[in-house]
């Protein structure tokens, strides 16, 4: 497999940026204002047992000391704990992680499944009145703020229609959580067949997922368009065209998958700003995300939570990343030879 | 066997409805080979794809009777007109490498066209698709049948666009401008290829070019057009021998050829004394033993392997090879773009080569030695007008005043005769011809003793490209400029250049005057490019 040698080489220039993410996470925690050693004393805590405080966290060995230490805690899976929460920090990202992976990533399907074929249609009528309508759609989807959209959604279903079930959270407290494997509750509750707690996180999903799917369709919807227009007007389609292809295969066959390059880039742009933005949205649902566990930790200068939110954000983008790479390298044979 | 009669085409744009042809007819019988040559916005190619519907957006057929074999072409139907694409009628196109997909293996692009006229079906396409690569004389095709397009050669590239458009056997094959970006062996390996399919299959075929000399060479009649009419038909022999229409006549005048001089080339009022040319004896440019070396993916490549010539005062060295010979290498060099990984530039006795190209643009030297690039369109910024595009070196090079240069581009304006009022226009408010001489007035503009022309006409139609090359004879005797001009159209060589180097894989294969290499060349390579230039043809003077 020689279309291997380039992925592979890509995971192993990953490398070197997580170590850099490491570093930065426990250089910008630090630099954080505030004595993280007065807050885990407690308020009624003297002199003396704020120190001990400190030497029992490490905090009064020398920088690169604690470094150390961080690395070996990091190493064996240990992110400290979260003084909000009580909890190790480990726990709480791997409960609230899921939440917020689940809801971004059900947002960008529904978005780009309206958003792409929306796009190629106006590309193929640019000037049309498709076009314009699609224009109008999505640039009102991104111009509304989430929290505006998200209202305007719970009320509409929730308090007019009462279609939606109460936005609270990932599932509403008549179900059971499903075991977790996966924590994505839709993929947990299919995996052990419980259907009915499926149809129940579905609906609890389907309002802010909607909400961001609104909002994120406009960026994806105008670069397929673009990119299809640009890949229509390109030469090769009209040898396509001159030997007779069928419409289906010219537009499909050959220039979608020219037109996908830009788009998954943006895609993969939507991702990682969704990811991080969403935090309004998991607090007008009340969904248990961690965007608002790390706006919730900041807050309180909860300095473990922050560290461990900003090193599972980063290393989430670094995954990010190589996937979009990889996905590249699949989609376009030139990639990979390019470079020296 | 194709009949069109009074064939109308518009395009709708910004600035209202444009008519691109206007009333053409045309007949093509069984077996015989059209040429339809004109320069460019002459309507040809819209012509061709009017005949297969094929227009871009906004195009539109507005009348016309299109009769192939008894089909109307202009009123059948889309499903129709998609069988009748690639298995009656198929087209090849310039550009080969653009011309197919870029992320798809070519064997499949071949199979696509196959499978869509049911000339194949699941199991035997790809041997099906392999027999079309092999008709087309690609050797080893099974293995080429897995490469993409940028793993192939551009004349390889349009072999499988010749295949792609041969695989279900049509009867009318129509070439738009088939040998455009093509090396000048490969141009005629591809053009033979062409010919020797459509004499085997009896097949008819339209060519579509501006190059008179392949015209001649490949087409029994000929169709001359001219901003959307045809102004001249007749058998080839007689439309370039003996022209009737006044534009036949200029368009055959302008086509450097055997036996022609510089003033030539322009039509009969405007040729002018030309200038005394008399280079020197003395040297001004000395390459020697140039070495360039580059990183490559496995192990170091020379580009270009130790080479020496050398270009005298007010001499012109023509520098002729095929893309990768490391002439665009070579030029890079010598103006100082680019540092060389050994050798010496010796230029008025200095050695440039000591400077290091990063920091030569601050070197007094820099004006001594300007570049005139191939595409003036893309070598011009969009966003500077052309007065700000010739002022831009005085401001770097000289310490004149905005007054002192705004006199300077008037009077280099003129120098190259820029008409005044173009100075405020934006490139694309310009022509290419207009562009040329932007381009060349920025270059002399600090007063250059050295100027390298990197394919200056390559994109000019030939009657623009006459004028160019008029003009750039005309400043080198004014100036007393030294040129080296670098080309693949030894025609236009020949009638420029005193000296010509003719480089291949890096090397210098023959040198000499002009005459006798040309005449007489020692050297294989030097014998095949000339070979296969095609000779345009010369007009029978009129008694």
């Amino acid at each position: 497999m020689e279309r291997l040698k380039p992925i592979l080489t890509r995971i192993a220039q990953a490398i070197p940026v997580v170590v850099g993410v490491v570093v930065i996470s426990f250089v910008l925690t630090r630099a954080l204002p505030g004595d993280p050693a007065v807050f885990f004393a407690g308020a009624a805590a003297d002199a003396a047992s704020i120190e001990q405080v400190r030497s029992e966290l490490g905090l009064d060995q020398p920088l690169p000391v604690q470094f150390l230490y961080y690395v070996q805690d990091l190493a064996s899976g240990d992110l400290g704990n979260s003084v909000s929460t009580g909890q190790p920090v480990a726990t709480d990202l791997a409960r609230r992680l899921p939440a917020s992976l689940e809801l971004t990533l059900a947002a960008l399907l529904l978005s780009c499944s309206i958003a792409v074929p929306l796009g190629v249609l106006a590309a193929t009528r640019p000037g049309s009145w498709v076009d314009h309508v699609c224009r109008v759609l999505v640039t009102t989807g991104v111009s509304m703020p989430t929290f505006f959209t998200g209202i305007l959604l719970i009320y509409v279903f929730y308090y007019l229609l009462g279609w939606a079930p109460s936005p609270l959270g990932r599932l509403d407290f008549m179900y059971i959580e499903p075991d977790r494997v996966t924590g994505f509750f839709l993929i947990d509750a299919a995996l052990v067949g419980d259907w009915e707690t499926w149809l129940a996180a579905l609906k609890q999903l389907a309002l802010p997922a909607i909400t961001l799917a609104l909002f994120t369709m406009a960026p994806i919807a105008r670069m397929t368009r673009a990119a299809m227009l640009a890949a229509l007007s390109s030469d090769f389609i009209r040898t396509a065209r001159a030997a007779g292809l069928t419409r289906r295969k010219i537009l499909y066959g050959y220039a979608l998958r020219n037109a996908l390059l830009p788009v998954v880039t943006t895609l993969g742009m939507v991702f990682s700003f969704t990811l991080g933005a969403n935090v309004l949205v998991e607090k007008v649902f009340a969904w248990p995300g961690i965007g608002s566990y790390a706006v919730e930790a900041l807050v309180a200068s909860d300095y473990a939570a922050v560290q461990g939110f900003v090193l599972a954000m980063a290393l989430l983008f670094v995954a990010l990343n190589l996937v979009i790479d990889i996905a590249y390298a699949a989609i376009d044979p030139r990639i990979g030879f390019e470079s020296q | 066997m194709l009949t069109i009669k009074d064939l109308n085409v518009a395009f709708r744009t910004r600035r209202g409805i444009v008519d691109a042809v206007k009333g053409i007819s045309l007949e093509l019988g069984t077996g015989e080979t059209l040429g339809i040559v004109g320069e460019s916005g002459s309507g040809k190619s819209v012509t061709s794809y009017a005949l297969m519907r094929i227009l871009d957006a906004g195009g539109t057929i507005k009348a016309a009777d299109v009769t192939y074999s008894g089909i109307d072409l202009a009123k059948a139907t889309e499903r129709q007109m998609g069988d009748i694409r690639g298995r009656e009628i198929s087209m090849i196109f310039q550009n080969p490498r653009a011309a197919l997909n870029p992320i798809r293996k070519v064997g499949h692009q071949i199979e696509d066209v196959l499978r869509r006229h049911n000339r194949a079906t699941r199991s035997d396409a790809k041997a099906k698709a392999i027999e079309a690569m092999e008709a087309v004389k690609i050797r080893d095709a099974a293995s080429r049948y897995e490469a993409y397009p940028f793993e192939l050669s551009g004349g390889m590239c349009q072999r499988i666009v010749i295949a792609i458009a041969l695989a279900c056997d049509p009867r009318l094959l129509i070439a738009d401008e088939p040998t455009t970006g093509l090396d000048i062996t490969t141009q005629k390996a591809v053009m033979d290829l062409v010919a020797e399919l459509i004499r085997d299959r009896g097949m008819s075929a339209i060519v579509i070019t501006h190059d008179l000399g392949l015209a001649a060479q490949y087409c029994d009649r000929i169709a001359v057009m001219k901003d959307g009419v045809i102004v001249e038909t007749g058998p080839s022999a007689e439309v370039f021998g003996a022209p009737k229409h006044a534009y036949t006549q200029r368009l055959v005048d302008a086509t450097p050829r055997l036996g022609a001089t510089t003033r030539s080339l322009l039509p009969a009022e405007a040729r002018t004394p030309e200038p005394l040319h008399r280079p020197s004896d003395t040297p001004l440019l000395e390459v020697k033993s140039l070495v360039k070396t580059f990183a490559g993916k496995s192990g170091p490549v020379q580009a270009v392997k130790g080479i020496s010539f050398m270009v005298r005062e007010g001499e012109t060295v023509g520098l002729v090879g095929e893309s990768g010979c490391g002439k665009s290498t070579t030029s890079s060099m010598v103006v100082r773009l680019m540092d060389p990984t050994s050798g010496q530039i010796l230029f008025a006795g200095e050695d440039l080569a000591k400077a290091p190209a990063a920091g030569f643009a601050k070197d007094p030297r820099r004006s001594k030695i300007q570049m005139v690039f191939q595409d003036a369109t893309d070598s011009l910024n969009p966003r500077h007008t052309a007065a700000r595009a010739i002022e831009e070196p005085l401001r770097q090079m000289t310490r004149d005043g905005g007054k002192a240069r705004r006199e300077r581009v008037r009077d280099l304006a003129h120098l190259v005769g820029l008409p005044q009022h173009l100075l405020d226009r934006f490139p694309h408010q310009l022509s290419g011809g207009q562009k040329a001489r932007v381009g060349i007035a920025r270059a002399i503009a600090v007063d250059p003793r050295f100027l390298i022309l990197d394919e200056p006409t390559a994109a000019l139609d030939v009657s623009i490209q006459a004028v160019v090359l008029n003009l750039l004879v005309d400043l080198r005797s004014r100036l007393n400029m030294s040129y080296l001009f670098v080309s693949h159209d030894l025609n236009v060589v020949r009638l420029l250049c005193d000296h010509v180097v003719v480089m291949q894989n890096g090397a210098i294969v023959e040198s000499g005057p002009v005459a006798t290499v040309m005449d007489a060349p020692t050297n294989p390579y030097t014998a095949s490019l000339i070979d296969a230039a095609p000779q345009p043809p010369v007009r029978q003077l009129a008694a």
